[in-house]
């Protein structure tokens, strides 16, 4: 078999084709490239990473990092508090978004409107706008300090009630392993006499009890060692508890708020995506409303759910980097103030990204685990 | 025995579940107080939306102080735009407003015909309302901040030119959806023509609803070809291609859109050769938004071309055509009329994202509702209240009439539904 002429063999064309191709971005990128250098040089900024080493020059409110200390640390203390308001944000909003994503099928009127309401006056707002709202016109505007019983609400500060560890905490962390284990036991059994016999298991109520009663009995032999440390007024502001300042307390509400309203859409998209055959079944076996949700509806749900929710994390977690505007020190402020602090701000922007590429690619690979196990075992 | 003949079975019309319409009473109880903890539940969210109600009537009529509106409306929607120019705004306007005539009154045309000919249901009965009311609402916040006669007979004049050119638009032909398409292009580019060409204002001077829109619909035109390219690019057959397409799109997707906006102010100064001038921060701050879109209406597009059945492709080349033509001609048709309503929720997403350009120092909507405060005859007064809600209340309804138009478009191509 003879093989065409070279410039009609479709495989030469092919590579020929890509190297082509290649060359192309290669050069554009190379242009880009010379282009920055030649003008990083030419104003003397130079294009090395070493400013990471060199003393930052300025304070992050709220830790106790030193103006000698270097950018490369300002910047973990940046993401820090990234991952702080991150985890905890995705926390509230998956709490609360699938609340509010129930509600919006609840067999009440009101109920279903009142969701309706919440969802469609926050999803087609701009987070930055609820997130100003939430700083500039609501807590901003609290009060100095204001001690409403256990929490205090404030424009300098929010805090809430924090649990202190005293002497003999190691016992007391003996005996809640001990009530764990005693409420499996306890679990188990009532699973089984369930199964042997047919009886109420009543297993929740007998796990809560056992746990609750062997933790109050450890509470006292290890001689209560743990406190309540309540925020208390003083003369100028408050001290103890659990602090916050205004502008975590703020991006956090309105990144919750604002996360919610889209997981809502999720969960009740993915709740009626399940087969309507299976909450009549549910009916048909005589399970109670709730007993279809929790044990037919939201198992299936949850399974449709994954992606788009772990997409609505990822977009929380970019999202807290509108935490620049608010002066919130995450990382992304810190490198902004990095940057108006003389970095060189490509090397500086280049860190920055690949610090959120890291947190997307991470979330991305627990959702692709977690999507694994739980996916339907199916012929392929 | 005796045989009958054999008989046409009878067929039986078929029953549908019985419509049951309930009572008002039997409704209130179906709905409100099934149970015991329904009826707590009734109880416990009339209180929570009564008190909502009634703190929100009474600070948007009673206790606030919309004062900084009435005097900043101009402010708040184009800015820095020279007052004696604003006539091109009016011009852009009544452009849009002839263009959207035509293509409403010719998309009713054909509507009606499909109605006619029984291939869709018609259109529930106060369904306009349902579907203009928050843009009215917004036309009529508007005018009452406005105040003046001028501005209430231009609007006047505006609206009359849309209902015009929607009857214009009703007696075009129907099989000339090329004419409507094109005339929608054209009245953009007229649009944008009236205010920037003939010795008018650049970009550079825009400011607040106007360079809102301005990024936003400016955002997703340009991004719209290149998301097409990268997307086919994603799904080449050569691997060089798609690694490089690959790479460019989950970048930009792992990344906040507040650090492309950061590249492109800090950064796109230095990707120029030396000696070019530094584009304004408008430019730059419109790349950096067509960069961080481009990859999300790829990822559309691509969910789009996934959605042309193999076959198809299949048999365009069984008739003879090229890999190219068969893209062009049997693939993209078919994908990108199922991505409407998917691109018109990118749009929306990119309205609501153009406030993020507020931080790095222009002046659009949001923007501009945070420095007037700092007015000095309005300085400390706790504004940001009024003024925030007013922007937010803006954005509202934009995207929301937008949302409820793609849902809308969505049920109308049957996407989902094949």
């Amino acid at each position: 078999m003879s093989r065409p002429a070279p410039w009609r063999d479709v495989r030469v064309l092919r590579i020929a084709f890509q190297a082509a191709f290649l060359v192309a971005v290669g050069a554009f990128v190379l242009w880009i490239v010379d282009n920055t250098v030649g003008n990083l040089e030419r104003r003397g900024i130079g294009t090395s990473f070493d400013f990471l080493d060199q003393p930052a020059g300025f304070r992050i409110p709220g830790s106790d990092f030193r103006t000698s200390q270097s950018i490369g640390d300002a910047i973990l203390v940046g993401v820090e508090t990234t991952i702080k308001v991150s985890a905890l944000g995705i926390v509230l909003a998956f709490l609360l978004g699938v609340v509010v994503g129930v509600a919006r099928l609840s067999p009440n009127w009101l109920v279903r409107r009142a969701a309706a309401l919440y969802v469609e006056s926050l999803r087609n707002v701009p987070v930055l706008a609820i997130i100003f709202f939430w700083y500039l016109a609501v807590i901003l505007r609290l009060p100095t300090v204001e001690v409403a019983g256990l929490f205090v609400f404030s424009n300098r500060a929010f805090a809430v009630p924090n649990l202190t560890l005293e002497d003999g905490i190691g016992l007391f962390a003996v005996a809640t392993a001990v009530a764990l284990v005693a409420a499996a036991v306890a679990w188990r059994w009532r699973t089984r006499r369930f199964d042997a016999t047919g009886e109420p298991h009543h297993r929740v109520l007998w796990g809560a009890g056992v746990l609750a009663a062997v933790l109050t009995v450890g509470f006292f032999v290890a001689g209560r060692p743990l406190g309540i440390d309540t925020p208390e007024r003083l003369r100028f502001g408050f001290a103890g508890g659990l602090e916050m300042s205004p502008e975590f307390a703020g991006l956090l509400i309105a990144l919750v708020l604002y996360t919610a309203s889209h997981i809502a859409e999720v969960v009740r998209g993915s709740i009626l995506a399940v087969q309507r055959g299976q909450g009549e079944a549910a009916d048909a076996l005589g399970l109670s409303p709730f007993q279809r949700l929790r044990f037919v509806v939201l198992p299936q749900a949850f399974r449709i759910m994954i992606p788009p929710l772990a997409n609505h994390f990822l977009n929380l977690v970019k999202n807290s980097s509108l935490g620049v505007a608010i002066a919130l020190p995450e990382v992304t402020r810190v490198v902004r103030i990095a940057i108006s602090q003389r970095a060189p701000a490509p090397q500086s922007i280049v860190i920055l990204m690949g610090i959120y590429l890291l947190f997307s690619l991470s979330i991305a690979l627990v959702t692709n685990l977690v999507n694994r196990r739980l996916q339907l075992k199916g012929r392929g | 025995m005796t045989t009958s003949p054999l008989q046409e079975p009878i067929p039986v019309p078929e029953e549908g579940p019985p419509i049951t319409q309930l009572g008002p009473r039997e409704w209130v109880r179906q709905n409100l107080f099934r149970t015991w903890f329904d009826t707590a539940l009734t109880v416990l969210f009339s209180l929570i939306l009564a008190w909502v109600l009634y703190r929100a009537g009474r600070f948007v009529f009673v206790t606030g102080r919309w004062e900084i509106i009435d005097r900043n409306l101009t402010n708040l929607l184009v800015f820095r735009f020279p007052r004696d120019e604003l006539w091109r705004v009016w011009t852009a306007l009544f452009i849009l407003a002839g263009t959207f005539g035509v293509a409403a009154g010719s998309a009713a045309r054909a509507r009606d015909r499909a109605v006619a000919e029984g291939r869709v249901a018609p259109a529930q009965s106060g369904l306009a309302l349902r579907r203009f009311g928050p843009f009215l609402l917004l036309v009529a916040v508007l005018l009452y901040f406005a105040g003046s006669l001028s501005a209430f007979l231009l609007t006047t004049a505006v609206a009359a030119v849309a209902l015009a050119a929607r009857f214009a638009g009703y007696r075009v032909p129907p099989n000339r959806a090329g004419w409507g398409l094109a005339v929608g292009v054209l009245g953009l580019v007229a649009a944008f023509a009236a205010i920037l060409g003939f010795g008018g204002v650049g970009w550079d001077r825009w400011g607040g609803l106007l360079l809102t829109v301005f990024l936003a619909v400016g955002g997703i035109a340009i991004s719209f070809p290149i998301g097409v390219l990268l997307a086919l690019g994603r799904r080449s057959t050569f691997p060089a291609v798609r690694v490089v397409c690959v790479g460019y799109i989950e970048l930009i997707r792992g990344v906040p859109l507040i650090t492309v906006l950061f590249m492109g102010a800090f950064m796109l100064g230095f990707f120029l050769p030396p000696g070019t001038e530094t584009p304004s921060l408008e430019t730059r701050a419109l790349v950096a938004l067509v960069v961080f879109t481009s990859a999300y209406v790829a990822e559309i597009v691509r969910g789009g071309l996934q959605s042309v059945p193999r076959g198809q492709i299949e048999a365009a080349y069984a008739v003879g055509l090229s890999p190219v033509r068969t893209t062009a001609l049997i693939v993209l048709p078919q994908a990108l009329r199922a991505v409407i309503p998917a691109m018109v929720g990118q749009f929306i997403t990119l309205f609501k994202d153009t406030s993020l350009v507020a931080i790095i120092g222009l002046t659009e909507l949001l923007g501009v509702s945070s420095i007037v405060t700092s007015q000095p005859d309005f300085l400390g007064q706790g504004l940001i209240f009024e003024t925030l809600v007013f922007a937010a209340f803006v954005y509202w309804v934009g995207s929301y009439s937008m949302s409820r138009e793609s849902q809308r478009l969505e049920r109308r191509l049957g996407v989902g539904q094949r």
